[in-house]
């Protein structure tokens, strides 16, 4: 075991597959020479060579179109959008090439590609750097869509992606990189050194895709969330004293609906909290399967706690991003008798 | 069938017009230049002292090359370009205390701190953006150029990109369709050898960037972006080209960046020896200062006074963005639609 923060942890997993597997590539903008603007791929190059880890131009509907032939042809191709908020130049690739090869062919090909993209705000970076566009991709039917909070999930998750026959759209919340931002923006953020989740093996070892995680167990409330929300969710959990039981998505496509419902059949209450726009966010998808699914058993209205209908402002990062005082109040409605 | 039209000309030297620079000119090309510089200079300091949050890309280097293109401008032309456009909104004659007051994200910026450096705009001074995503801005700019001819108004667009961004496709979609249609829209790649940490020569098969021209039919030219006066020579000879409604340009401005990418930028893509030299022996205001001293066009006296003045410029637009209040949380929900 090495303490990794989740940058880190993914780098080691990119490092443990091209080791692993002379078929993947890893390549990007800046992510060769320099190792990547938030560092993932750094050192790989000179390790694995510029055949298997290099730069590409500034091309993203390239850089994704490339990955799909690649990949029909044998290749592992990981490819990295420098930020989610890039990924639009592309979509057409990922959504009528990638996403339907598979169908389209009767199942004799596949486009096996991985996307890595730092997605999410709390940096500033204001519309064009902060976006959290997943439900644009789970709305795709042909590939996965995943998103990893914290270190040692983020390489397993990683290692699995790669090693899946489909097209996997793999975000990374950019805040976690460094340590669990729980959504309390003036406290400095702890690094992930402090929390167990930092414990990652050094070689390889699978997190199997499709599978959430229970983070916090409970019996008052079931809160679904992913991504840097998960560290939201915990901390209201903890401001309000209620026992909510938190459940970490990990991926949202494939949905590992049984956990949820389980949880939300034994809690008769459920919070749903994302970081990304509301109206038809994944949030209204995980909404509409729980009242499918848990209908007799719910004793509140389903809540939902996510960014507002908005694009993504400079100036009012705070009053945007549902931070844990946002998720608090939805979890003591949902109690209300 | 024969082709459309004859295959034009290029001109790989660029701005040889030979014009003679008028003085008056000059010292106006001074000032602009160094307000530029000062004005980026005191928002990297604002940046180190926190008032400015996220991404801020400086020009300084660039300066020559957005001073020497609009002054071919006339009013009514539009203008756009990418994220590193501090320079482009003060060239057009933007308010230096509206854009410091959006990157410090107050109500008295330009996009009323919904922007941000990136992202600002002017109908009043034709600026349409500053745009964050690399190269999105050069297709819009040849829908302005559309816009132009449709409505006949004489006018045409300034659609700035890096030379990063000129490897996006739909660079190519725009020469393609601007060609095609004769559209009035000079195309300036401000080539600053480096797109983030990766080289020209590390991203562009073919590095003689405006020759890609050709395959579109597209007239090219290539200048020295660190001589002002070199830009504005080839500037009013392309201008006059498409004016003429004989379709857009593409230019090269060989230039360079002396500060970062952006605010965190450990530049190991780049020597120390590299950037002082291009600092030394071709920074574009000591150039043009020097050749107003030859043409006896100012005194010592003179360039004080100049630096004075704009250092106050530069102090009261820092002044109004640090006095400008933070906007009203309401502003988050409104002009998101029409209503
Ligand atoms: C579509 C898209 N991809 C990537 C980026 C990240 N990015 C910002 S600037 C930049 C380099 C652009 O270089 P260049 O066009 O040469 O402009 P310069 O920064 O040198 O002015 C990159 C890759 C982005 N903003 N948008
Ligand atoms: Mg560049």
């Amino acid at each position: 075991m090495t303490t990794m923060n989740m940058a880190q942890a993914l780098n080691s997993a990119m490092d443990t597959m091209l080791a692993r597997d002379p078929n993947v590539v890893i390549f990007g903008e800046d992510v060769g020479y320099f190792g990547g603007v938030f560092r993932c791929t750094a050192d790989l190059q000179q390790k694995h060579g510029v055949d298997r880890v290099f730069d590409t131009p500034v091309a993203e509907g390239g850089i994704l179109a490339m990955a799909v032939g690649m990949g029909v042809y044998g290749l592992r191709p990981v490819a990295e959008i420098q930020f989610a908020d890039y990924i639009y130049p592309a979509i057409d690739q990922l959504v009528s090439e990638a996403a339907r090869l598979r169908y389209r062919s009767g199942g004799e090909f596949s486009a096996p590609l991985t996307v890595r993209a730092p997605s999410g705000g709390g940096i500033f970076g204001g519309q064009t750097h902060s976006q959290s566009p997943e439900a644009l991709f789970t709305h795709v039917c042909g590939l996965k869509t995943v998103i990893p909070s914290n270190p040692y999930d983020a390489k397993g998750l990683l290692i699995s992606a790669i090693e899946d026959d489909d097209p996997v759209v793999f975000f990374e919340p950019k805040r976690l990189y460094n340590g669990p931002f729980d959504g309390h923006h003036e406290r400095p953020v702890q690094p992930w050194a402090k929390y167990p989740a930092s414990e990652v093996p050094e070689g390889y070892y699978s997190v199997p895709l499709g599978k959430a995680a229970i983070v916090r167990r409970g019996s008052d409330v079931t809160v679904v969330a992913y991504g840097t929300m998960v560290h939201v969710a915990v901390a209201a959990a903890e401001m309000t004293g209620i026992d909510a039981e938190v459940i970490d998505l990990r991926t949202l496509v494939p949905l590992d609906i049984d956990t949820i419902v389980a949880s939300v059949k034994k809690t008769g209450r459920c919070v749903i909290v994302h970081e990304a726009t509301r109206t038809s966010g994944f949030g209204a998808e995980l909404s509409a399967l729980i009242q499918e699914n848990c209908f007799y058993h719910l004793e509140s209205k389903i809540e939902r706690v996510t960014g507002w209908d908005t694009p993504y402002p400079l100036a009012f990062e705070w009053d945007y991003f549902p931070g844990p005082d946002r998720v608090a109040k939805a979890l003591r409605r949902t109690m209300e008798p | 069938m024969a082709s459309k039209k004859p295959q034009k000309a290029d001109d790989s030297s660029g701005g040889s017009s030979g014009k003679k620079p008028d003085a008056d000119q000059l010292v106006g090309f001074y000032k602009e230049m160094l307000l530029i510089r000062r004005f980026e200079e005191r928002a990297g300091q604002l940046y180190g002292m926190g008032l400015i949050g996220g991404f801020c890309h400086l020009y300084i280097g660039q300066e020559a090359v957005v001073v020497g293109l609009q002054a071919c401008a006339k009013p009514g032309d539009s203008v756009v370009t990418s994220y590193r456009d501090h320079g482009h909104m003060l060239a057009c004659g933007m308010d230096p205390k509206g854009v410091m007051a959006e990157l410090t994200g107050r109500a008295g910026g330009y996009s009323r701190g919904k922007g941000g450096s990136m992202h600002m705009f002017s109908r009043e001074k034709g600026f349409y953006g500053g745009h964050g995503i690399v190269g999105a801005q050069v297709p819009i700019g040849t829908g302005l150029g559309f816009a132009h001819q449709y409505k006949g108004d004489g006018g045409l667009c300034m659609a700035y990109m890096g030379d990063g961004a000129f490897n996006q496709g739909q660079v190519y979609e725009s020469l393609n369709m601007a060609s095609l249609w004769d559209l009035p829209v000079l195309y300036v790649v401000e080539n600053n050898k480096y797109g983030m940490g990766t080289s020209v020569e590390r991203a562009s098969a073919t590095t003689e960037l405006a020759e890609r021209g050709k395959a579109y039919n597209v007239k090219n030219m290539s200048v020295d972006g660190m001589d002002v006066i070199a830009v504005r020579d080839a500037g009013l000879e392309a201008v006059e080209y498409i004016r003429a409604g004989k379709g857009p340009v593409l230019m090269e401005a060989k230039t360079y960046r002396y500060r970062g990418h952006s605010m965190s930028d450990p530049a190991k893509y780049r020597t120390k020896e590299e950037l002082n030299k291009m600092r030394a022996e071709h920074d574009p205001i000591d150039h043009l200062r020097q050749t107003l001293i030859e043409m006896k066009a100012l005194t010592e006296e003179d360039f004080k006074a100049i630096d004075k003045d704009i250092k106050d410029v530069v102090m009261a637009a820092a002044e109004f963005s640090q006095q400008s209040p933070e906007p009203d949380p309401k502003e988050l929900w409104t002009d998101i639609l029409v209503a």
